[in-house]
């Protein structure tokens, strides 16, 4: 597992690697052990120095972290400066740690006493708003996703070991699901955010007939407005739109802002 | 002899989610013996109110990156019977064979990745992937087939895209369900191979009475909906889950916690197999007579044995299902939904236990109450109490510090706690 590796003749060093997780199902990282027909080779790629779920060994430096879940509490915050400071590269991995994921719904409720209550009674459990990485430290590098689909972080890492730049598809999910050739869900009777969410995950949800919900925020230049129209055309209820366009926190600046202004489609938050 | 030994473990590892373990022993004294859970609450219970029914599954599936299939299926199942929907036979053979598929792939992902290791002296499995070539080999290969089986029944291994409310939104192919059942059939050594390899690991010797609960099989060994059953007598329906698992708060525990007739009770694999275990295939009892297992065994540590013995009959039952499957012609995949106002339980084992989903929908089929007990909850309790009973019993046989926090470890893991569920 330690022979040399070269790209092109050209030795690579094998970076280490750390996973974390914050507030989370730990999902995106499990998604990395379920790579059995190539997780031999990936582990070949890197050096794992961190992975709490699946080892006892920890170390303190690595050259990319991959944070997973969104920051839920104070301590939290700690840990997530902590992993900043000994990380050459931050890397939010999954929908929750870009965008607050489904974790960010508990903000629909602008009363955290009620929501702490709806759940716990009176026993006292500590809780905040729920932000996504990129509201306290630098992220480096965004893998979109709920789940993150894992050929995709095989490449992205492949990216990052052989030092290419890492780009994300621009283009909506759409265009994905019309290459594999499935029929329009639209036409099934099935609302879809195909059209306006990033593509990248190969049309993972459209292609087993199941209406996209928009885990991984926008694409470029994503027309809400239009959807809408569609969505409208096809005799869905606004009420379906605005569920899924709030269900990973990817579309937070549309749903905020008021549709009638076109506002530039900001793919995430700005760094703090 | 008598010891003093300090065990802070801070974050314990190859589990899922935070928790922590604390023992301190003085002069042969346990002083202090703790179990705590301190992961962050994400609060779906308070996410899902005043969303329309259909959120439900999505949202609630996302509470585990491991058992998504299971939590995806309670959930179906918790909406179903409040608007009163019956699955038909094929959507319900192919939901249990899904189950049976998610399964397999969370028990070999416990027993090889997070337990073996500490039976073979390891840090991780990484190590082992050199020096136990054959045995990681095996591993990938009966977990990349029960993966495959999940993509191709649910659309996708981690939080599937098929299951919905009233059936699937598409059915597999039957070509690839007959490729399956090939594979099944020849994981059958693999599963032989593991229970040699089981056979040759020290169980360590600890043993605390405790009361099991898992749902009651009638006529299979259960896995999706039906009666509630406990080791000390106590049977209720399914939709009486509150009066089974009685959740509370504690300090040091972001969890709630649950009781039945004892101070604790233990779900999960040990727990359906001490309930049922004349239901398991006749190849997985064989097997678990062959490791030892007889019920009603109350060594926590069999747990991992026992989900080893899932593991054949969720592979030999899976064939059956397939069998069936194949020799009729596919049926609509999906029934209509008609909302209406109600409230309904879904109860469904899970990999690490039983796993509750409760909805009261108003008339337009909006959530206004979500509930949900998850099975590592109803354990926590279990676990304080056998690490309690486990310090006791080594601060008697004097122990080194680096033994019994390895054997408090292994006892946590022994559980397969899923804490981040848990906490949910």
């Amino acid at each position: 597992m330690s022979e040399p590796l070269s790209y092109l003749g050209v030795p690579l060093a094998r970076p280490k690697v750390g996973f974390f997780e914050l507030s989370s199902c730990e999902g995106c990282q499990l998604q990395l052990l379920n790579n059995e027909a190539t997780l031999l080779d990936f582990l070949n790629l890197v050096e794992i120095v961190n992975f709490r779920e699946g080892m006892s060994e920890r170390a303190d430096t690595y050259d990319i972290a991959f944070v997973e879940g969104s920051v839920t509490r104070k301590d939290e915050i700690a840990r997530l400066t902590e992993i900043r400071k000994n990380a050459k590269i931050l890397v939010a991995l999954g929908s929750c740690a870009c965008f607050g994921g489904v974790n960010q719904l508990k903000n629909r409720f602008r009363d955290l006493d009620w929501v702490k209550k709806e759940v716990y009674g009176d026993f006292p459990v500590e809780t905040m708003e729920v932000h996504p990485l990129a509201d306290f430290v630098q992220v480096d590098l965004s893998i979109f996703g709920c789940p993150i689909k894992k050929e995709e972080v095989e490449r992205i890492v492949t990216d990052l070991v052989v030092g290419k730049t890492v780009r994300h598809p621009e283009y909506p999910v759409c265009m994905e699901c019309k290459a594999n050739e499935n029929i329009c869900l639209f036409d099934l009777g099935e609302p879809c955010l195909g059209p306006v969410t990033r593509a990248g995950c190969d049309a993972w949800c459209t292609s087993n007939r199941r209406g996209c919900w928009g885990c991984r925020g926008p694409a470029e230049a994503a027309n809400l407005k239009q959807l809408e129209e569609i969505m409208r055309t096809y005799g869905f209820d606004r009420e379906i739109i605005l569920d899924r366009l709030e269900c990973f926190g990817g579309f937070a600046s549309f749903t905020e802002a008021s549709p009638q202004k076109d506002k530039k489609a900001p793919a995430r938050r700005k760094k703090s | 002899m008598k010891i003093s030994c300090e065990v802070n473990v801070h974050h314990l590892t190859r589990v899922e989610g935070h928790g922590n373990i604390t023992i301190s022993i003085k002069n042969g004294v346990v002083k202090k013996a703790q179990w705590e859970v301190v992961e962050t609450p994400r609060f779906f219970e308070a996410m899902l109110v005043g969303k329309h029914w259909e959120n439900a599954p999505y949202i609630c599936g996302r509470i585990c990156g491991i058992c998504s299939i299971g939590h995806t299926l309670a959930s179906i199942r918790a909406v179903e019977n409040a608007f009163g929907i019956t699955p038909s036979p094929q959507t319900a053979s192919l939901r249990l064979l899904l189950k049976h598929m998610e399964t397999l792939q969370s028990h070999i992902l416990h027993l090889y990745f997070l337990a073996a290791p500490d039976f073979l002296g390891a840090g991780s499995v990484l190590p082992l992937a050199k020096s136990h070539p054959e045995v990681v080999q095996r591993a990938l290969r009966l977990k990349l087939l029960a993966n495959d089986a999940c993509d191709i029944i649910g659309g996708r291994r981690l939080h599937p895209t098929r299951t919905v409310v009233g059936g699937f939104t598409m059915l597999p192919e039957k070509g690839q369900l007959e490729k399956i059942r090939q594979r099944l059939m020849a994981s059958v050594p693999d599963l032989l191979a593991s229970a040699e390899l089981f056979k040759t690991f020290t169980i360590p010797d600890f043993s605390r009475e405790t009361e099991f609960v898992s749902l009651k099989g009638d006529t299979s060994y259960p896995f999706i909906g039906g009666g509630l059953v406990s080791t000390d007598g106590v049977v209720k329906k399914e939709n009486q889950y509150r009066a089974m698992t009685n959740e509370y708060c504690t300090k040091g525990f972001t969890s709630k916690l649950s009781k039945l007739s004892r101070r604790s009770f233990a779900v999960g694999a040990l727990a359906r197999l001490n309930n049922n275990f004349t239901l398991l295939h006749p190849t997985a009892r064989e097997i678990s007579k062959f490791l030892g297992l007889v019920p009603v065994n109350h060594n926590p540590y069999m747990c991992n044995v026992a989900q080893l013995v899932e593991c054949v009959h969720v592979v030999l039952d899976s064939v059956r299902l397939i069998d069936t499957m194949l020799g009729s012609p596919w049926q609509e995949p999906r029934q209509p939904v008609q909302a209406k106002k109600g409230e309904g339980v879904g109860a469904v084992e899970v990999p690490r236990g039983i796993l509750y989903h409760y909805y009261k929908f108003d008339k337009e089929g909006k959530v206004t109450k979500a509930d949900c007990v998850i099975p590592t909850s109803q354990n926590h309790a279990n676990i304080l109490h056998d690490i309690e009973a486990l310090a006791s019993q080594y601060a008697r046989t004097g122990k080194q510090d680096r033994e019994i926090e390895l054997l408090a470890e292994m006892l946590v893991r022994a559980y397969d706690p899923c804490i981040s569920c848990s906490v949910h």
